[in-house]
């Protein structure tokens, strides 16, 4: 054997010897685990679009970091559906059978996220929605599991009709966006007034093209109610509560606000400021001593950084810490399990509790939280120009329901007078 | 049962938020109406230059001061979109119109997409103490935001009119979607004509998008509420009528504002709409056109 020769054999011994010593998963990279979802990156949805793509890659960069997912790196694949209807199940069809991807998170959405129930089910496909409202009513799938905090109207605003009874309302006005979502609201939060024994002095749907809210603040006025429910989406949120703030809703108003989207983001937040001040709103988290769950603090300080270098919502706590849950929950379920097979990753969900950062979560037979956990919060003190105090406590008071509640609930025209 | 200082204070609300909608259409009764532009970016101008104001506003600009100084730029933006659209499409004759379209909806896209990119998807809004207070006369608040845009939308308009009335330039530009041949017979490059006009359009609309910013929060996609509204003005008050599209502005405000009031939100844009037709159907040329 020459010089040459002996030195490759014993080089090629070296790399064999070597190779006999490293882990079976380090020396045959396996592919990654994929997690496939759509998510509304452009279009009217796209803000909380924006938020949860952000988060399902702070997971993924997280979950690596930690050595991955069963000893595989984990994946994110997002495609745009613009929060369109008619996209989402066709990138669904995309993500299942041309990515092949291991895992799926539902669109960011109600509309989106519903259309693509039908083939889910007949597909037998486990899905971790997210941020959707009755997404599964009326599919019934079984391998449904929701990411948010609530199941049905009442759970969402229940606790505004609690405060109205406990602040002795006698009659309500509605103001609804003439949209899907806000008027299922709607449906239900009648049907709560009802129950309440409130009598309706003032109903208006509006449609989405509506500039001005001038006119309906000031037909609430003249209608005198005791309470005003507004189911708005962000736009009309601000203009809703400016108008308040320029005609007067009125001296009767003990409580005004109750599902109006956009007031938890926080470019809208620091646009109305004090304009803010008593209304009572709904929420998925507000940064308040009770709702501190593990993690959640140094989830949202990271995202903040990283939001602010990426034209994303900065705050984040509507959507952003429920979409890294909805990873959290595969994460969760797979580690548990140790497979990745969509039928036994259910079952572990069906029998199990999950904890998360946005807390621990346990599911129904329809694949909502058993227990539901929309707080409402009530703006108390708030300046003008000033984002970083929506940080601090106090500022969002949990007033509902009593295991959140961080303070009383003051009446809306109290509030405002402080 | 309405009552009557409901009906009163509609009436009222229904005038100040026309002469808004008058105010977003004047740049676009000339670039459409008196231009034959097909511009459905006009709307996107509308919010570019709303997102223009606010960040003017971010170094401490007021946004009615804001307003005056985009409006150099914008003319100058004006003048460069309309040369692109001659070269590319009107030059090459008959069937411009309708490859100017696809030309303007690309513009709007694009803006669009500027906007999302640049911005975010947040919606922006003006800080100023016109905004979010009000004028109490007796009982009726008048929100401050409105009554500025109603000062701005009827002073624009007058300078406008007088502007295309009483000098040489604006009485080209009047006569140049008449007959542009006429015109070059007595000296005026029509070409040059229209492109200062498209100029000018835009540099008017600069002036809608600050009204935009002053009345309600802006974000990128919100041109699709006003594309359909600012083009019903402009044909409603006849082509090319200036003050003829701050008096349908105002007719659509106030009659979208008594539906409101006395049969509910979900028909005032179907009432509105429906009068255009109506007014089509009885006058095709408009209310102030020839």
């Amino acid at each position: 054997m020459t010089e040459v020769s002996k030195r490759r054999f014993l080089y090629g011994m070296g790399l064999g010897l070597g190779a006999l010593t490293v882990p079976s998963h380090l020396m045959a990279q396996e592919a990654p685990i994929k997690i496939g979802t759509s998510m509304a990156l452009s279009g009217p949805l796209a803000s909380g679009g924006r938020q949860s793509q952000l988060s399902l890659q702070m997971w993924a960069e997280d979950v690596n970091a930690r050595g991955g997912l069963l000893g595989r790196k984990v994946e994110i694949v997002a495609y745009d559906d613009q929060g369109n209807p008619a996209q989402s199940p066709g990138i669904f069809s995309k993500l299942v059978d041309l990515d092949k991807v291991d895992l799926l998170i539902a669109p960011y959405g109600t509309v989106p996220a519903a259309a693509i129930m039908p083939s889910a089910k007949e597909r037998r496909l486990l899905v971790i929605g997210h941020i959707g409202y009755q997404i599964n009513s009326k599919a019934k799938h079984d391998m449904w599991f929701n990411n948010s905090p609530w199941s049905d109207a009442e759970s969402w605003v229940g606790g505004y009709f609690r405060l109205g009874t406990q602040a002795g309302v006698k009659k309500v006005a509605f103001l609804a966006a003439d949209q899907e979502f806000s008027q299922n609201i709607l449906a239900g939060a009648k049907t709560l007034s009802k129950s309440s024994g409130f009598e309706t002095v003032y109903e208006q749907s509006y449609p989405p093209t509506t500039v001005d809210f001038s006119a309906m603040i000031r037909a609430i006025r003249a209608a005198a109610p005791d309470m005003v429910f507004v189911a708005s989406y962000p736009a009309d949120s601000t203009a809703i509560i400016r108008a308040v703030n320029e005609i007067g809703v009125g001296s009767s108003v003990k409580l005004f606000g109750g599902a109006m989207v956009g007031l938890q983001y926080a470019s809208v937040m620091q646009t109305l400021g004090s304009q803010l001040n008593g209304v009572v709103n709904y929420h998925t988290y507000a940064p308040e001593r009770t709702m501190a769950f593990p993690g959640i603090r140094d989830f949202l300080d990271r995202f903040s950084k990283r939001a602010s270098g990426a034209n994303v919502e900065t705050l984040g706590y509507y959507v952003a810490p429920f979409a890294y849950a909805s990873a959290q929950i595969l994460e969760r379920a797979v580690t548990a399990t140790k497979s990745l097979k969509h039928d036994v990753l259910a079952d572990y969900l069906r029998k199990h509790e999950v904890s998360t950062i946005v807390g621990p979560i346990r599911w129904g037979p329809d694949g909502e939280w058993a227990n539901p956990r929309v707080v409402m919060v009530q703006f108390r003190d708030v300046k003008d120009n000033d984002l970083e105090q929506f940080r601090q406590e106090g500022k969002q008071v949990i007033v509902e329901p009593k295991e959140f509640r961080t303070g009383e609930f003051v009446s809306f025209q109290q509030a405002r007078k402080r | 049962m309405i009552s009557l200082d409901l009906v009163f204070e509609a009436i009222v609300f229904g005038v100040l938020v026309g002469c808004f909608y008058g105010a977003l259409s004047l740049g676009l009764s000339i670039s459409f109406g008196l231009l034959d532009v097909p511009h459905i970016a006009h709307a996107a101008f509308l919010v570019l230059a709303a997102y223009m104001v606010f960040l003017l506003g971010t170094y401490g600009f007021d946004p009615l001061v804001a307003g005056l100084i985009i409006i150099l730029p914008f003319f100058i933006f004006g003048v460069l979109v309309y040369r692109l659209y001659y070269e590319a499409f009107e030059k090459r004759g008959a069937d411009a119109g309708v490859r100017g379209i696809a030309f303007f909806f690309g513009i709007a896209f694009i803006v669009q997409v500027f906007l999302s990119m640049t911005f975010g998807l947040d919606q922006r809004t003006a800080t100023a103490t016109y905004i979010g207070n009000s004028f109490a006369i007796g009982e009726m608040r008048l929100p401050w935001r409105l009554i500025v845009a109603l000062l701005v939308a009827v002073g624009a308009t007058l300078i406008l009119k007088l502007y295309l009335s009483n000098t040489l330039q604006g009485r080209a530009i009047r006569a140049v979607a008449q007959d542009a041949w006429a015109l070059r017979i007595v000296g005026i490059n029509p070409v040059l004509t229209k492109q200062w006009a498209f100029g000018l359009a835009t540099a008017v609309a600069a002036i809608g998008g600050t009204l935009l910013i002053i009345v309600s929060p802006v974000e990128p996609s919100l041109d699709r509420i006003y594309i359909g509204r600012t083009f019903c003005v402009v044909v409603l008050a006849g082509l090319g009528s200036v003050t003829g599209a701050l008096v349908a502005g105002i007719i659509l405000g106030v009659i979208e504002s008594l539906v409101l009031t006395m049969f509910g939100a979900s028909w005032a844009p179907a009432v509105a709409y429906g009068l255009l037709l109506l007014v089509l159907g009885i006058r095709p040329q408009g209310l102030f056109g020839r």
